[in-house]
């Protein structure tokens, strides 16, 4: 049980739940969700490497990195999605395709 | 002192100021008071002062060799150079002295003539260009600069002999003086170039060494003699190109005086005399004989004409003949001496038919006639009474013109008539030549006294004319007076001579005449003894000739002894020949202008309606047709398809393209999962 390929498997199933998420969420709001399995599936691997391949701490330390990366970035798309909210009045994401003009 | 020498300097301001004055008037002339006439006066009267200025420096110096020459670069490219400059010697001092007198004479006469013409200034403006380019001519030290000068004289001969266009015939005499020369000019360019490739050179003094040197010789030298001979021949109005000359007395009197009588008809025999050097044996003998023929030629024209001015005309060309004769024979000094003398008698004799045709015209214009040829001599007669000034110096110059003693004619006569007599009795065989220049003696004496006798003398033809004819105003009987003096001997032999049958002179002493460089020629003292030793039997010839031919005229015009009328029925067939010129003009119509209107029609017919109908048309059909093929292959096929089709394929693909572009992250994102996963794959399956 105790093998890096089982942390490295929740790690990948984390991921494409993100991943998924991320592609398939209508809702702005769980999109940003799936954003932050991604980086928890990252993160899962940080530690999961650092515990058995030899990396000692700097592992942590880019879990910190991640984790604090994290909250930012949450901030800043939280402050996205409302800037979106107040200019089409709605978080659905497939109605906000200005990109395509 | 542009030059540093006191003669070119002089030169250079006798040749300049005539066309400041012709710029100024050209320009201004209508603004400035009395149309600016006074600017031209004084420009030629200075020239007129600064040529007598160097006259007096040419007999103070006494010396035949005197020779300046003033050479510029004009063109320069290494190897071919033309240089242009002036030549003054005795000849050019002479001949500027000539043309600035007559010029005088001119611009003063027509004061009074050309009084209220509508083109007051620019007749004035003209007289100044012809003055400039005659005296350039004069000055020119090499053939191209004269060959320009050459051409500037035709022009203003042609400005004004045209001066009263709304005529048509001075408009045709002006076109035909002008292209009449040109045939003579195409011949004297011609023998420039031949000239210019044989020796390199324009220079007259190159040209003489060039000669001498053997640079250009034999039938080479003869041909390009005989070219520059055909610029004279055109310019002199000699056979067969003489027909221009009558013409031209369609312009203003005093510019008949100035140009077609005293000076640019000399320009012809002046270049001979300057050329003289350098005709071959060959050449001289075809001079002398154009130059003969053209004597008795036009001498039996001008028995018939009626016209004053006609008189004067064909009376112009035989003496030109006469000049002609006088280098053929190779006495060209004696040429250059009835230059001199006849552009002063034959200037006066215009004037004087000027100012009796001024008396007629008046005199016709107070009768409201205007009808009667103011020319004609028919309607004169008995004008001595009325117009003794104008009758007596023509008089004076018809003494000269016909030989007689005392006059200036009788010398430079007797001078080319002893030449000719010596040529004759080296070459027996040219004894014509010799008939020529006596038959034209008798024959100038006796129409000259026709002239006189038909218009001074006898009675009155119209009484009413003749009570309406008052002398000319003094601005127009003083050129008369000054010319009629100049005409009479002791002018030309001063100082060292006052007998009037020898001509010794300043002239004889001063103008020399120098070898010919052409090989195998008599010297210049050879022929010089020759016409001395024939000088006693020219006198005793040529004073019996002028006798006949005055004392015919006497007889038949003024004793009326000789009826006119019956003599001219009597020679009927040859009567009319004279009276209607031999018929040239309407041998030359005949002979040149209507074949090549002729050919002119046939080729223009080939022109438009074959070569212009099948060839050219057919060349639009063919070209059509290509350009309307080649437009469907290009734009059906090439635009359409390829030029297009690349177009439609990136526009196609673009359309393909844009619908991946939804705008949407996720979708772009799922894009991304998607190559990542190919891209997996794609290692997966390398590395298996």
């Amino acid at each position: 049980m105790d093998n890096l390929s089982n942390y490295v498997l929740i790690s990948a199933i984390l991921f494409s739940l993100g991943l998924f998420g991320v592609i398939t969420r209508r809702n702005g709001v769980a999109v940003l969700m799936g954003v932050e399995l991604i980086l928890n599936s990252a993160n899962v691997n940080f530690l999961a490497f650092a515990r058995f391949g030899g990396m000692n701490m700097s592992g942590h330390v880019y879990a910190l990195f991640v984790i604090v990366l994290a909250a930012a970035e949450a901030a800043v798309a939280l402050a996205i999605i409302i800037n979106i909210f107040n200019n089409f009045r709605t978080i659905n994401v497939d109605d906000v395709s200005e990109l395509k003009q | 002192m542009i030059t540093g020498n006191f003669y070119t300097d002089a030169s250079l301001v006798i040749l300049f100021l005539p066309l400041f004055a012709f710029v100024i008037n050209i320009l201004f002339g209508k603004r400035l008071p009395r149309q600016g006439d006074w600017i031209s006066i004084s420009a030629i009267l200075t020239t007129l002062i600064l040529a007598l200025i160097l006259f007096a420096g040419m007999l103070k110096n006494w010396d035949y060799k005197f020779s300046h020459e003033v050479i510029m670069p004009w063109i320069d490219m290494g190897a071919f150079k033309i240089e242009l400059g002036f030549w003054v010697d005795n000849i050019t001092i002479v001949m500027l002295l000539v043309v600035a007198l007559i010029s005088s004479m001119t611009h003063i006469f027509s004061l009074e003539y050309m009084k209220g013409d509508i083109r007051y200034n620019r007749y004035y403006a003209y007289l100044g260009l012809f003055t400039f380019s005659m005296n350039g001519i004069v000055l020119a030290n090499n053939l191209m600069s004269l060959y320009i000068f050459w051409e500037l004289v035709g022009v203003s001969s042609y400005l004004l002999i045209g001066h009263w266009f709304e005529k048509n015939s001075a408009a045709d005499a002006s076109k035909k003086a002008f292209l009449t020369n040109r045939v003579g000019d195409i011949g004297f360019f011609i023998g420039i170039m031949l000239m210019f490739t044989a020796i390199g050179s324009f220079n007259f003094q190159d040209l003489f060494i060039g000669v001498s040197n053997g640079e250009i010789k034999g039938n080479l030298l003869t041909l390009s003699g005989l070219g520059l001979f055909m610029g004279a021949v055109g310019k002199s109005s000699q056979f067969p190109l003489h027909i221009w000359l009558p013409d031209a007395m369609e312009g203003p009197t005093p510019v008949s005086a100035l140009m077609h009588a005293a000076t640019m008809v000399a320009a012809g025999v002046y270049l001979t005399v300057r050329l003289f050097p350098i005709f071959t044996p060959d050449a001289l003998v075809t001079i002398a004989y154009v130059g003969g023929f053209t004597a008795i030629f036009a001498a039996t024209i001008a028995i018939t004409q009626n016209d004053i001015k006609k008189v004067l005309a064909y009376s112009t060309v035989s003496q030109l003949g006469y000049m002609i004769l006088a280098v053929g024979v190779g006495n060209y000094t004696a040429a250059f001496f009835h230059l001199l003398t006849h552009a002063m008698f034959k200037a006066c004799l215009f004037y004087g038919s000027g100012s009796v045709i001024h008396a007629m015209h008046h005199s016709l214009h107070d009768l409201h006639d205007h009808d009667t040829d103011p020319q004609d001599m028919r309607n004169m007669g008995g004008f001595h009474k009325k117009m003794p000034i104008t009758s007596t110096t023509m008089t004076l110059a018809t003494l000269a013109i016909a030989g007689v003693p005392l006059f200036s004619g009788f010398l430079s006569k007797d001078a080319i008539l002893a030449g000719t007599l010596y040529f004759v009795d080296q070459n027996p065989q040219h004894i014509i030549l010799a008939i020529f220049g006596f038959g034209a003696a008798a024959i100038t004496a006796f129409y000259m006294f026709r002239l006189i006798f038909l218009t001074f003398h006898g009675e009155p033809k119209m009484q009413k004319v003749y009570d309406g004819i008052h002398e000319s105003p003094s601005l127009m009987t003083a050129p008369l007076v000054i010319l009629a003096a100049l005409s009479t001997y002791i002018f030309y032999t001063l100082p060292i001579n006052l007998i009037p049958w020898k001509d010794y002179g300043w002239f004889t002493k001063l103008i020399k005449a120098k070898d010919s460089f052409v090989p195998g020629t008599p010297s210049a003292k050879e022929i010089y003894d020759g016409v001395h030793y024939m000088h006693d039997l020219a006198l005793v010839l040529s004073l019996t000739v002028a006798s006949i031919g005055i004392g015919l005229s006497f007889l038949m015009y003024y004793k009326s002894k000789i009826s006119s009328n019956s003599w001219a029925k009597r020679f009927g067939p040859l009567y009319r020949l004279s009276l209607n010129k031999y018929y040239f003009d309407e041998i030359y119509n005949r002979v040149f202008y209507q074949p090549f209107l002729k050919l002119c029609n046939i080729v223009a017919y080939i022109d438009w309606d074959l070569y212009d109908k099948y060839f050219i048309n057919g060349f639009g059909h063919v070209t059509k047709f290509l350009s309307k093929a080649s437009g469907q292959v290009d734009y059906d096929g090439l635009d359409q398809t390829l030029v297009d089709g690349v177009g439609r394929s990136a526009s196609g693909l673009g359309k393909g393209l844009k619908n991946i572009q939804t705008g949407r992250l996720q979708n772009y994102m799922l894009f991304a999962l998607i190559g990542v996963i190919i891209i997996l794959i794609v290692q997966y399956s390398v590395i298996l």
